[in-house]
């Protein structure tokens, strides 16, 4: 069994409990995964299937690519992406990996990258506060002040928070909760936010840490 | 946003009553002391409609011992018994907020008629 799947994030909206509460869930379209290739310890060094997900022309794929797929007697995906498994028994080329994995009450960890949010300064990119907006403040309202100190060390500390690119990076959210696992629809609603923009590509693993 | 619409669809109630700002209303909600289940009943002016689909909320407001109260349900909560339409009123506005500002005589809104035909 797969511990893993490849989705996309459709959006967000809340779902109401039994006792009433509304939750805040993310819908996710997960899945069918078919396995394309199995890794094994005696073959590659370690057991992990390799999973297809997203709709792709077939005159998009290279040939060498073509290739991959039709060893494994599968329709070309747009994404490609391995998870590692503790035995590669049971598994079999071609078949399919959907929501069914999963069941409500599930701890999960959701990795995707990240909203691009370009050059931001240091108030959005590491949370400093500000300067003064009035008080004789001057030209000095979002900086980020002093950046170090001056005889000794004579330089600035590597690491300093400072303004750059913010975003677009490979992110994981820890101890998710799976709320409802639908595998007629393979939607997946997971308690809270995951990374990522709308339609961004989404891995979707059982929790490493937290209650099992 | 096709899926997220068919997620709602699940939740959300077919029978929720028409009703909207100006409208006073009796809203039966599930309380739940304990083991025990009761309904309590809290009645007033619709002042506002907000967001829409299975989020969507309404705020209530009402007047009681010359205090001015409100209080906001999500429209599809499990936990609204029902909502009883009461009278309707006519008013020019989506949100009602200049009642706060208001006492007395002008919180007076007119009785909108309903056509039969």
């Amino acid at each position: 069994m797969s511990n893993g799947i490849l989705g996309k994030k459709v959006g967000m909206t809340q779902i109401f409990d039994e006792s009433g509460t509304a939750i805040p869930v993310t819908v996710v379209e997960a899945g069918p995964c078919p396995i394309v290739q199995i890794k094994t310890q005696d073959h590659e060094g370690y057991d992990a299937v390799q999973l297809g997900f997203g709709y792709r022309r077939e005159n998009k794929v290279n040939r060498p690519e073509s290739g991959h797929y039709q060893k494994a007697n599968v329709a070309p995906h747009r994404f490609l992406r391995e998870m590692r498994v503790d035995s590669t028994e049971g598994l079999e080329v071609g078949s399919n990996v959907d929501v069914s994995i999963f069941s409500p009450g599930d701890l999960i960890d959701v990795t995707g990258t990240s909203k691009g949010r370009g050059f931001t300064g240091v108030i959005k990119r590491w949370g400093f506060s500000g300067m003064k907006q009035t008080h004789g403040s001057e030209k000095n309202h979002r900086r980020p002040g002093s950046i170090g100190h001056s005889a000794w060390p004579s330089r600035v500390f590597k690491g300093k928070k400072m303004p750059g690119r913010y975003g677009g990076k490979r992110v994981t959210t820890q101890n998710l909760q799976v709320v409802q696992a639908d595998a007629d629809r393979n939607l997946l609603l997971v308690k809270g936010a995951v990374p990522g923009p709308t339609n961004g590509l989404l891995i979707i693993k059982k929790a490493t840490k937290g209650e099992q | 946003m096709n899926l997220i619409e068919s997620v709602e669809s699940e939740h959300t109630k077919s029978d929720l009553p028409n009703f909207g700002p100006g409208d006073l209303v009796r809203v039966n909600t599930r309380i739940r002391e304990g083991s025990k289940e009761r309904i309590q009943a809290y009645e007033g002016t619709v002042i506002r409609r907000s967001n829409g689909g299975l989020s969507e909320t309404f705020t209530v407001r009402r007047v009681a011992y010359g205090e001015g109260s409100e209080r906001t349900f999500p429209a599809h909560s499990p936990n609204i018994e029902s909502i009883q339409i009461i009278r309707y009123g006519s008013i020019r506005r989506a949100k009602l907020y200049y009642l706060r500002d208001r006492t007395g005589k002008g919180i007076r809104i007119r009785e909108r008629r309903q056509d039969n035909a």
